[in-house]
């Protein structure tokens, strides 16, 4: 048996905290002051950089100085991130579409609201229909605006969005396919995962975008965009597939074995026992793979849709504008790193929601 | 492997090219306007402003074939093409034309299914060196550090330029062309080598431009141009002979400015290319005014020279081997007659 020892002292006076966690020893204190000395160094001159001798405003390259950063490239330019082509008479509709999102998705984090069921259906099946009019247009007098015209933020979105709405169902069927008793099932959803994640995304798109119109009649042709949503949606199916798979193996024969010995079918089984567990236990699995996808929608600029840093890229390449890739990938960053933390801010909040003691 | 890949693509894509693509110009006219492929943004030959407008040498290829079959320079879609992408992209019917900094060469000639249509811009590989060297020529640059792009055609010139020239260098390979003009900025390297078209833009890009200079020796040959597919001559020599009327228009000193005034011109070259007398228009299949169209929108190789790169940008790149023939340069079109 071991001696019981005293929890280790806890205070918040600054000088005996110091002591206990940065210098109690002679390699602690050295890391620490080497620490402190790239601080010092280092950090004004960033600050400096970013904030305190950049230009923040003017129309043109001649209103930057040089001796900071300088944002106005990126004030000149902030429309295209955003909307990309799309023309400037018609962006209402763009924002009117992300705002409509978001009316229909705050009430589903708000617990009051009733009918959350109807909600989800008209966000899963007729969001996508007005979302799809409202950005091409054509139809109801509204002009029509090509998916080429698409472009930055907003085409980085539409990407993240389908492929994140798709890739979950699609994800668990395979999923559950993966580990069902029918053997042709079983191998179909076997070679498609196996095949999709031994491949990189960088192959599919690329087979989607050059080889494809190769094979397809005369005249028959898919939107590129479509194309590369195709690619990333079934792609990112089979890593979802494989991370749903390991939350069916976390739960216990024994629930399989309550499910049918209370009578349930298969689809009851599953939709009402084993997969409310299952989801839960992989949350961060799965937010894992949508943040992943997220970033992963850089890749469509090698087959030439500007999307966030396709369109940085593009405008990086203005004559009238060189020099600037740091403000540029800095912004792009920045912007990226926005969403990518919201979704694992919020994936933290659910878990604490969901959690029903299993820890 | 990759070769039997490689072959088995483009056999694949012959079969296409050669059954389905017959009358391009017809389809580009019932379609009501023309898919041009261009680069992703490469300053000055093909790359997007402000207002998201395409502008370039490159993009004026693209805007003067629609000039010349619509009437109207607006009528292109661009499509946007990495380097690897552009070639599959006009075999498949994609793109109907592709003008996108593309070096002539043989291979892509005979081995593709396609066509190229004229050179636009003699482009070579160059040197950029810092002024306080003091070097005036390549010849001296013996034991020099050199920054380049790892893997490029560039590094292969490179050693075989200093090799020819019995001289010595240390490379310094980088990944992009970024990272290559902030070494040399950086004073990693005394020399930057790339394309010269390449150079001017990287030399903005410096901390002082003023302080870097492009030395006067070309040591690869780079033709770009605008490329068709294979088989379709009539399609083949809209996209030529556009490209010819540019050239033309400035040796006759036709500009978008006084193309209206020249129409009374009572010279026989100047009549032809305008459409006044002669039926060139209907030999191409296309309308008569084809060449003042191209002119009156897009403007002679000269304007269109110096708008995108020349002295009108901030490139301010030389005509130098880019100027016409009567002017030192290489540019010779063909009589419009």
């Amino acid at each position: 048996m071991l001696e019981p020892i005293h929890s280790p002292p806890f205070t918040k006076h600054p000088v005996k905290w110091a002591q206990i966690n940065l210098f109690s020893n002679w390699f602690n204190s050295l890391v620490t002051l080497l620490v402190l000395y790239a601080l010092v160094t280092y950090v004004p001159g960033i600050l400096d950089w970013i904030f305190f001798s950049a230009d923040w405003s003017g129309q043109t390259k001649a209103d930057c100085s040089g001796e900071g950063a300088c944002w106005v490239f990126i004030d000149a330019r902030m429309n295209q991130f955003l909307y990309g082509f799309y023309p400037d008479d018609e962006q209402w509709r763009v924002n009117l579409a992300f705002i409509l999102l978001l009316a229909l998705v705050i009430p589903l984090f708000i617990e009051k609201v009733p009918r959350k069921g109807w909600l989800i259906a008209f966000l899963l099946i007729g969001y996508p229909i007005i979302a799809t009019w409202l950005f091409q247009g054509n139809i109801f007098g509204l002009s029509q605006v090509d998916t080429e015209q698409w472009g930055g933020l907003m085409l980085t979105l539409v990407i993240a969005t389908v492929g994140i709405i798709a890739s979950l169902p699609i994800g668990i069927i395979l999923a559950l396919g993966r580990r069902s008793e029918m053997p042709i099932i079983r191998w179909i959803c076997v070679t498609f995962i196996e095949v999709m994640r031994g491949i990189p995304l960088i192959t599919i798109l690329f087979m989607a975008s050059v080889m494809l119109p190769l094979f397809m009649p005369e005249g028959v042709s898919f939107d590129k965009l479509v194309r590369a949503m195709i690619g990333i949606t079934l792609f990112q199916s089979a890593y979802m597939a494989e991370v749903i798979r390991g939350g069916l193996q976390a739960i216990p024969k024994g629930q399989y074995e309550a499910a049918d010995a209370l009578g349930l079918n298969y689809f009851q089984k599953m939709f009402l026992v084993i997969l409310p567990q299952a989801l839960k236990l992989v949350i961060p699995g799965i937010v894992n793979t949508f943040i992943a996808l997220f970033k992963d929608t850089s890749l469509i600029l090698i087959i030439g849709l500007f999307e966030l840093s396709g369109i940085m890229k593009a405008a990086l390449n203005d004559p009238e504008w060189l020099g600037f890739a740091t403000e540029g990938y800095l912004f792009a960053a920045l912007i990226y790193w926005m969403f990518c933390f919201s979704m694992s801010r919020y994936s933290q909040h659910i878990e604490q929601k969901l959690n029903t003691g299993h820890r | 492997m990759r070769k039997i890949l490689s072959t088995a693509i483009v056999s694949t894509s012959l079969l296409v090219a050669a059954t389905a693509q017959a009358g391009t110009l017809a389809d580009v006219k019932s379609k009501g306007f023309m898919n041009c492929g261009v680069s992703t943004g490469l300053p000055g030959f093909s790359n997007t402003d402000e207002k998201g407008e395409w502008k370039g040498v490159d993009v004026d290829t693209c805007k003067a074939v629609a000039a010349a079959v619509f009437g109207d320079a607006s009528k292109v879609k661009y499509v946007p093409l990495t380097a690897k992408e552009r070639f599959t992209a006009l075999q498949s019917g994609e793109i109907d034309l592709l003008s996108r900094n593309t070096t002539w060469t043989l291979t892509r000639d005979t081995g593709l299914g396609l066509n190229f249509a004229g050179v636009n811009y003699y482009d070579g590989q160059g040197f950029m060196v810092s002024k306080k060297i003091g070097v005036k020529s390549a010849l001296e640059l013996d034991g020099a550090t050199v920054c380049v792009q790892a893997g490029t055609t560039t590094e292969l010139n490179l050693a075989d330029y200093f090799r020819a020239n019995k001289m010595s260098y240390k490379p310094i390979t980088f990944d992009t062309s970024d990272q290559t003009a902030g070494a040399f900025d950086n004073g990693r390297c005394d020399v930057l080598t790339s394309d010269q078209s390449q150079l001017y833009a990287l030399r903005i890009k410096l901390k002082n431009p003023a302080d870097a200079e492009v030395l006067p020796e070309v040591i690869s040959k780079e033709p770009l141009g605008p490329v068709v597919r294979q088989g379709d001559d009539e399609w083949f020599n809209i996209a030529k002979w556009s490209l010819n009327a540019m050239i033309t228009a400035e040796e006759l000193g036709v500009t978008q400015a006084n193309v209206d005034d020249m129409t009374k011109s009572t010279n026989p070259n100047i009549q032809r290319l305008l459409g006044v007398t002669g039926e060139m228009g209907g030999k191409l299949k296309v309308g008569n005014d084809w060449a003042y169209k191209i002119i009156k929108q897009v403007g002679n190789y000269g304007e269109s020279f110096e708008r995108n790169v020349g002295t009108g940008s901030p490139l301010k790149i030389q005509r130098g081997i880019n100027a016409l023939w009567n002017k030192g340069g290489f540019l010779y079109s063909p009589p419009i007659r």
